[in-house]
Order: structure tokens, then sequence, then C-alpha cells
């Protein structure tokens, strides 16, 4: 019965063929374009380490008391990022299972062979505990020990972009690297990691960049060198001292702070902690305004750093616009098609045909107008993938992907819309009354 | 026309006319939404910077060695010396950064040392005594930076300097009785700055919406920027020559010390370039938004077309009685026509208050501006245009339905 209805689809959609490109167009505009804007939406605000998002958690605190927030959105809150005083101190307390401060380094690599120019690499400066807080994949080799972060070891960790260019991917443990003119021994190479966004480093990296994550080097000893910030340094006075010491020993914040706490026990733990270094703190003279401290899990922290850019949101939500009007326009075509046929549905009443094959029929013939809709929404969905390119900054459009997922979501979208859009006029038609539609012939 | 008999045709077809009202009234909501998201992000490109971008390109340059302070210095002063040398350039000066850069560096403002609270923002520019002149900034009031003020200013040093130039946004909104020149303020420091020049126009390093309140709020202080890494250099070419200086620039400073970085990716940037990056989100959602307009206006009308032409479809034969009856042409094209418009008001109506409700959820959600009231009448003309023209086509062909067809059976 299926295959007659199929049939008779076929035919009513070649009678009007005029009525039925229309359809096809405004399905496969619609799906097109909220597919395309979906898959930017679902690239950006995904989440870049699901199994442990809700493990991993930022501590606030309020370095700069209310004379530091009367900007901004966030009005209460307290900097997003961390002096090294409470870095250091927060560190070297150690309550969380494992925690890194850590920040941005944009040092020099200087080739060994004498006729290449130095290039320029990006990273971060993190305590040992980075690697396993983070799950970062190791190609070879591993991160370095506790006891290396105190002895300030001349130790790094490659990424396999920078560890290609180098030694032409080969396992480079061992090896020697230099650093800003100064030798760095490799203890481990990453599997090409480079999450979006960059989670956990937001205040540094925006969360999209472009930029790489080519080295890791122990947090003491970039300090140790002197090797200065390469991302934002926030003051709310200018520091006393001069230099990157200078900068240590100032309220400025540019530290990036993470922790792993594992249930819900170790959170109000840490709270706590957190609170009573305030207090103390407080009570040292350093402070003289209220506890504002915060402890945000990761997703709650993107979203409080508005990582998600609000155009992206505002894309998504214009394009679903277009998908239900496209819906409402094809209802309306569809009405038209199913009632211009009373007499045919009169005539098949009449003969016997139950309620349910009315709307069988009718369904099966918005199915294949789905159908078709999808398949061109797919062929739109994949131009737009690769030409948001052309209209999106390059950090968030190269993340934009086509997968088997969202060619199977299309096509779904795109029949199950038609259906739904259909629903109505077939209700419509399997209430024509054979009588009247008889005697009018 | 008396429009009694077309409401009560209408309600024949209440399921049609609905959705075709609701539509009408579902673009409408979105198309002023998006012109206006268009018209603000066009607005911005053409920001003004103020500097001379048809010749001007700019160089980052890291240093591939550890410079101390003065060695940097007098690194960038050899680079410098350089690059006015070459040919094509006529002149050249190191900075922190440049208008459109997004690569920002701004101080709080305020008339008194210990004040609470700031005045004002301004963003911050390290220059020499060949800032001005290389930006080809405007110098309305006072003088340029003599060569023996310009300081050297190493890694994070808290130099405090005496003197600034500053943008005439700046200097209006902190006296804006246009007095500004030789008075002082304080940009985070503990020393005042006595203003000694104003420049026009200078905009900001960054396009974010956060500084939108103070556009155009600039300060260029006489630094060199000796910090170990490396600085940028803001280079203008001779009229017509920018895309020898671009070539010959780097190679110049490769030959003339190898130890130094110019990034492969965005080291080297025409002003165009700069302009097209720092706008390169603002533009293409204005061409998203253009794009879904466009597809939304074309399968709105598409619509109306098919609706129309499926009911003309229909009443042939009322049609050929009206016709037989002494209707003329014209009289049925105005019927369509002014169902159509009776269908669209009803939409645009609903429309309006779907506009301004997607608005305000944009507003409270995305923080994105407020409608105004001109966006929703320039929809509401669109669409009962767009409407009209649709229905036209349909309309017309009913209009030359014969009055025979009253005749004849369905």
């Amino acid at each position: 019965m299926l295959g007659y209805y199929v049939d008779l689809a076929v035919r009513s959609l070649k009678r009007s063929p005029g009525l039925t490109v229309l359809m096809i167009l405004a399905i496969g505009f619609g799906v097109g374009a909220s597919m395309t804007s979906y898959s930017v939406f679902r690239a950006v605000s995904g989440d870049p380490i699901p199994w442990k998002s809700s493990h991993l958690y930022v501590p606030q605190i309020d370095v700069w008391g209310p004379k530091g927030h009367q900007d901004g959105s966030n009005n209460n809150d307290p900097p997003d990022a961390m002096d090294y005083t409470d870095a250091v101190a927060l560190m070297r307390d150690h309550r969380a299972k494992l925690q890194s401060a850590m920040y941005r380094v944009s040092p020099s690599i200087v080739p060994p062979d004498a006729s290449k120019h130095p290039i320029n690499v990006g990273g971060h400066a993190v305590y040992s505990e980075f690697f396993p807080m983070v799950d970062a994949p190791f190609k070879y080799g591993s991160g370095w020990s506790a006891a290396e972060d105190s002895q300030r070891a001349a130790v790094v960790v490659l990424n396999g972009d920078i560890n290609q260019k180098l030694f032409g991917g080969q396992n480079s443990v061992g090896k020697t690297v230099n650093i800003d003119g100064k030798d760095y021994r490799v203890v481990g190479v990453l599997d090409n990691w480079n999450p979006k966004p960059v989670f956990f480093d937001v205040v540094n990296t925006g969360g999209f960049t472009t930029g790489h994550e080519d080295v890791f080097i122990p947090f003491q000893r970039a300090i140790d060198v002197g090797m200065p910030n390469d991302g934002n340094t926030n003051c709310s006075e200018i520091p006393k001292g001069s230099g990157f010491v200078g900068l240590q020993q100032s309220s400025c914040v540019w530290i990036a702070y993470m922790a792993e706490l594992d249930d819900k026990a170790a959170v109000t733990a840490y709270h706590d902690y957190l609170d009573a270094y305030f207090r103390d703190q407080k009570q040292a003279g350093r402070f003289s305004w209220p506890l504002n401290n915060r402890l945000r899990d990761l997703p709650a922290w993107l979203d409080s750093e508005h990582v998600v850019p609000s155009d992206t949101k505002v894309s998504l939500l214009v394009a679903l616009g277009l998908l239900v009007v496209c819906l409402v326009n094809t209802a309306g075509l569809l009405l038209a098609k199913f009632l211009r046929r009373s007499s045919e549905i009169g005539v098949r009443r009449a003969l016997g045909a139950p309620r349910l094959a009315i709307y069988t029929q009718f369904l099966v013939e918005a199915a294949i107008v789905g159908l078709t809709g999808g398949a061109l929404g797919l062929l739109l969905t994949w131009g737009g993938v690769h030409g948001v390119s052309w209209v999106l900054p390059k950090e968030i459009s190269t993340l934009a992907r086509l997968d088997v997922g969202l060619l199977a979501l299309t096509l779904l979208v795109a029949v199950v819309a038609t259906m739904l859009a259909g629903l109505y006029p077939t209700f419509r038609a399997s209430r024509v009354q054979p009588a009247l539609q008889l005697k009018s012939n | 026309m008396d429009i009694h008999p077309i409401l009560i045709a209408l309600r024949k077809h209440k399921a049609g006319t609905l959705l075709i009202a609701l539509q009408i009234a579902l673009t409408l909501a979105i198309v002023c939404n998006a012109l206006f998201i268009i018209h603000q992000r066009l607005d911005r490109l053409s920001d003004v910077s103020g500097v001379d971008e048809s010749n001007l390109f700019v160089m980052v340059n890291l240093w591939g060695e550890q410079y101390s302070t003065d060695e940097a210095a007098a690194k960038i002063e050899q680079d410098l010396a350089t690059l006015r040398q070459l040919p094509s350039v006529q002149d050249a000066t190191p900075t922190n950064s440049y208008p459109l850069a997004e690569f920002d560096w701004d101080n709080f403002i305020t008339m008194t040392p210990d004040q609470v609270g700031h005045t004002t923002d301004a963003a911050y520019y390290v220059g020499d005594s060949h800032f001005l002149r290389t930006l080809g900034l405007k110098l309305i009031a006072g003088r340029d930076f003599r060569p023996e003020e310009v300081q050297n200013l190493g890694m994070r040093q808290s130099n405090q300097p005496p003197v600034t130039i500053v943008s005439k946004a700046l200097a209006d909104k902190l006296f804006p009785n246009g007095d500004a020149l030789g008075k002082h303020f304080y940009a985070m420091t503990s020393t005042p700055l006595t203003i000694i020049g104003i420049v026009d126009t200078l905009a900001r390093q960054e396009v974010d919406s956060w500084s939108a309140p103070y556009q155009g709020q600039s300060m260029v202080v006489p630094f060199r920027l000796a910090e170990p890494w490396g600085l940028r250099y803001v280079v203008r070419a001779k009229p017509g020559q920018l895309a020898a200086a671009m070539r010959e620039a780097p190679k110049a400073l490769y030959a003339e010390n190898r130890m130094r970085i110019i990034p492969p990716k965005n080291g080297l940037l025409s002003y165009a370039q700069v302009r097209a990056n720092a706008f390169k989100r603002d533009r293409g959602m204005a061409i998203l938004m253009g794009i879904i307009c466009v597809v939304l206006l074309a399968i709105t009308g598409a619509g109306i077309v098919g609706l129309t032409s499926f009911w003309v479809g229909q009443r042939r034969r009322q049609i050929g009685v009206r016709r037989a009856l002494g209707a003329t042409h014209r009289d049925i094209l105005n019927y369509f026509l002014t169902e159509n418009l009776l269908i669209s008001l009803g939409g645009v109506f609903i429309g309006t208050v779907l506009a301004f409700g997607l608005n305000l959820w944009l507003v409270t959600r995305l923080s994105l501006d407020f409608l105004p009231l001109t966006y929703v009448l320039a929809g509401m003309v669109i669409l009962i245009l767009l409407g009209q023209c649709a229905v036209f086509a349909p309309a017309l062909r009913a209009s030359r339905v014969p009055p025979i067809e009253a005749t004849r059976p369905t």
C-alpha cells in the first residue's frame, strides 16, 4: 500500500511542478540555513572535556575589592584571573586533588640549524599536575614530576605540531630544545592537543584563538628565567615595581587557575578553604572589603566568561526563525494542494477508504517533499559549512564540521518538520465530506 | 472598494489566511531585527581611524634573542634608520599598537591622583617623535613630541610620562570647555600628565562593544617600547608605493639582523587588511543577516504567489459570475489586491508585536540594543509592498477570467 501512496504522491507532485519546487526550495533553504548555523553553534558551545568538566573548578578571589569592579557586565564579580601572590599561595597550600596555576607564554625557539630563522611559539607555563588534570594525551613520554616543579627544572612538553617541525615527528623525549636562548630537555610529546575552547585558560586566550599550544614549561622555571606573560594583564593600579618582578609583586591579575575536585564534599571543603584564605589575608591587612569569592565549575565558568560569541546565538536564533517561516509556508502550500484534490479524496472515501488511509496517503506525500527538501538542505548545509569561513572569523569557522550525525540530523529535521507542517492540511483533507464532493461534480 | 464581501470570503479560507498572515508576521519580526543588526554592523565598518590608511602598513617584530632595555632600544633605532632609508618608505615609528589592531592597552583616566573611581578610559599608545607624522594624524592644537622627550620603556616599567598628546574626543571629554591644551590629568599615574598636543581623530585599538562609551578616546605618550620580546612598527609608504615598501621592509630588516621573527601569519599587514580583520566579524554578521533576509522575503513572496494562485484557480467560477454581472477587469484585480492588503495588515500587526518580543529577548539574553520604531515601519512597508507585488500576477490572471466561466461547471 505504501508503494501505491508513494506513486500517488509523485504523480500529484508532478501535476503542479511550480508548487512542488517552491515547497522543496523552502524546506531546503530553511533546513540548510538552520543546520549551518547549528554546526557553528555546536562547534563553539560544545563541552571541551565532557567526561570531566563538572569536576574542574576555577576559583576567584576578590583582590581588588569594590573599586575594581565598577565596570562591565558581571558587576559584583571578583577579577577573573589571579595575581601572583594568591596563585602561588594556593599552589603551596595544595588543597585540591589536582591543581595548576598557569600563564600564557610566547617564547622563541632557536633551531639548531644556524641558517634558519628563530620561530615564535605559544604555550603555557604550568605545574606538573596540569597534565593529569586536563587529561592531556601523550604520544611519547609524560609530564614532569612534582620534584621537577620545585627544582625549577629546564624541561619542556612539546605539542605534536612543533615536534613535527623541530624533530620531524620522531620521539624526541630526552632531546634538547633551545627556548629563549636556554636549553630545555623534552620530557613528553602531546598528540596534537588543541582543545577548543581553550578551557584551561579562557582569560588569556578568549577561548577561541588561532594561536597554538606549542610548548608547556614548568611554572616556577618560567618565573625564574623571567619569561614574560603573553596574555591579558589587568591592573586596578599601576604596579609600584618595574619589570616582570614588579608585576609579580603587584595586585595585577594575569594568572589562570584550575583545580580538580571530585565530589561535593571536596568542593565544599575547597570553598571553605578559599574563604578562610581570604579572611587570613584580610586579617593580615591586604583586603579591607567583605568576602566575595567564587568557585565555579567549568561549564558555569565558560558561561560567565561569555565564551560562546553572542553572534553565534543570534545567528542560530534567526536561522531557526527562518526554518519556522519555511514550515508555515509549506503548511500553507500543502493545504492548498491537498484541498485542491477534495474531489479525489471524496471518491476514495466513497469507495470505502477509511480516514487513516487518507492520512497515510497525504503524510507520505509530505514526507516525500520533506525528503527531497532535506536532500537540497544537505547540499546547502554542505555548502554553508564550507562557506562560513567567508563570513566568520577563522578561529570559529574552522571549527564547524560536517559529520554523519549532522547529515542525519539534517534529513531528520527536514522530514519531521515537513510532516509536522503537513499534519493540519492532512487533517483537513481527511475531513472532506465524500457526499458533498460527489454531488458538486 | 467595499471590504465587507472580501472579509466574508476570507472566512471561508480561515486556515490559508491565517497561515499567510502568520508567515508575514514572522517574516516581519525577523527581517526588521535583522535589518537593525545589519545597519549597526555596517555602521561600524566605516568607523574612522584617523590614520592615513591607504599608505600604511604594520609589522610585528619579535626579537630572536633576549635583549636588555638599552640593547633593545639601540636595535629599534637601528631598525628605524634602516626602514626610513628605504626608497619606498616615507617614515616609520615603533609602537605598542595601532588603531583597529584589536590588541589593546588602555588606562583609566582620573583628574586627581587619589580619586575614587575613574573619570573615563583612554586607549594608550606609546610612540616616538615620528608617531604623528607616520600615522598621518592631524595635529589641531599644541605641538608634536620632541626627540629628547622620548624615553625607553622596558618590560613593565612604570615610567611616568610628563607629557601626552590626546585625541580631540578625550580632550573634549575631560575639558568640555575646549581649553584642554596645557591642562593635566592622571592615567593611573602618581604624577600628572600635561596635554601638549591635541590630534583631530585617533581611534582606539579595539573595536569591542565594552569600549563603545569611550569611543575615539586615545592618548599618546612619548616612549620607545624597548621590551625584551619585541614591538610593532607602523610604516608609511610613499604615495603609491605601499606594495614595494611591504616587500622591501622585512627583507631590509632581516638583512640587518637575522635574530628576529616577523611572524609569517599576520606579521605583515597592510592597513586595509588590519581594517578587514578588525571588522570581519561585523561584516560576516551583516552578510549572514542579509542572506537570511533575502531568503525569507523570497520564500514569503513565493508563498503568497502560490496560495493566491490556488485561490484564483478555486474561484474561477465565482470570478466568472462577477464578470458576467458587470465587474470590470479592474474590479477583479482590486479585489485580490485588497484581499492581500487586508491579510498583510493583519500580519504586520501581529508581526510588530513579535518583532518587539524577539528584540526584547535579544536585549535581555544577548545584550543587543533596543529596536528603533523606524525599522519596524520600514519592515511593514517592505512586507506590504512584497505582498502586493507577489499577488499582482495571480490577480492579473484572475482579472482575465472570461465571464463565460460562469456557465461552465467546475
